[in-house]
């Protein structure tokens, strides 16, 4: 029975992330590949929109990989890989958007939701304690 | 009655989202903006389809209007666009060249010959590479391109006469006086 069990846990766990990265692709470099492998889990596939290249078996994710490895080898660093990737494709391809002028909004609203909230509730509670003084002073506590 | 921050707020709240809700509904996240719009066309140098002409290259965009077209014997759309391609065929205005994207040669002359052939030449690009650097990310996709070789507009997917008509044509009605 508990082979059984061990078996079923083993199929279970033993289902990795899938990569759509082909051998033939792999740089022999082992330090350019994990390079090549950390670009491309930042860069967005065209095509399929919520993969990124690095898991997309589509053609033109494949051709940008190709192109991620050409320029590591040709001596980029990876600034310039993302740059030549973005100097095509805009920022869109880029999973964590750069902040400047046009994202400011999206880095900034969760903060000033935040703070917003922060504010409403001290200013709620603060409310009450002084109305609750002012209704029936000190029986709460009192009553404790 | 008084108007109270309370009151106020969740209506403030509710047309700000609304507007947000607004333009997401009119917004098509498949289109990206091009980064090329307004900047030269980016080098390149194709072998053409018919090994016997000459290759298609970029630098020789300048002069005239030129419609680049992105397109494949694979890709449905394309056939889509087709038949709005041939007519523009006939248009004096500007050449149209076409780039024929991961394709085989017998592919595409196959497309051609059952389809028609619009295209005043047409360029191979086996890698990619050149689709690449024009930042195209699918089949059928049309660059403008101006007298001085600068992009002008970017279509992607199938051209229609309605885009053709609001997009398109103004362009091609400047070229006139900025020539």
């Amino acid at each position: 029975m508990s082979r059984i069990i061990f078996a079923i846990m083993l199929m279970l766990f033993s289902v990795g992330v899938a990569h759509a990265v082909l051998p033939s692709e792999m740089l022999t470099n082992p330090v350019q590949e994990a390079r090549a492998r950390a670009i491309s889990s930042n860069l967005r596939c065209l095509v399929c929109q919520n993969q990124t290249i690095d898991d997309s078996s589509a053609d033109l994710a494949r051709d940008l990989r190709l192109i991620v490895r050409e320029r590591i080898v040709a001596g980029d660093s990876d600034a310039q890989v993302m740059e030549y990737v973005v100097a095509r494709y805009g920022n869109y391809v880029l999973l964590k958007p750069p902040f400047q002028m046009d994202t400011a909004l999206l880095w900034l609203l969760p903060f000033a939701a935040l703070i917003l909230a922060l504010a409403v509730t001290y200013a709620t509670l603060r409310g009450r304690v002084v109305t609750d003084d002012a209704d029936e002073p000190n029986d709460i506590l009192k009553g404790d | 009655m008084k108007l109270r921050p309370a009151t106020i707020l969740p209506l403030a709240l509710f047309a700000v989202m609304g507007g947000v809700l607004v333009i997401g509904l009119n917004h098509d996240p498949h289109v990206m903006p091009s980064t090329l719009l307004g900047a030269p066309l980016p080098a390149f140098d194709l072998p053409a389809l018919d090994e016997a002409q000459p290759k298609i290259k970029s630098a020789s965009m300048k002069g005239g209007f030129t419609l680049l077209n992105v397109w494949g014997s694979w890709c449905v759309s394309c056939r889509y666009e087709h038949p709005l391609l041939m007519s523009l065929s006939k248009d004096k205005r500007f050449k149209l060249v076409g780039i024929d994207w991961r394709d085989t040669k017998a592919h595409a002359d196959d497309y051609l010959l059952t389809n028609g052939n619009p295209y005043a030449a047409i360029g191979t690009d086996q890698g990619g590479r050149t689709v690449i650097d024009l930042g195209v990310s699918g089949a059928p996709e049309t660059f403008v391109v101006d007298n001085a070789g600068t992009v002008r507009l970017r279509v992607p997917g199938p051209l229609t006469p309605e885009i053709w008509a609001k997009d398109v044509e103004p362009l091609l009605k400047d070229q006139g006086p900025a020539s």
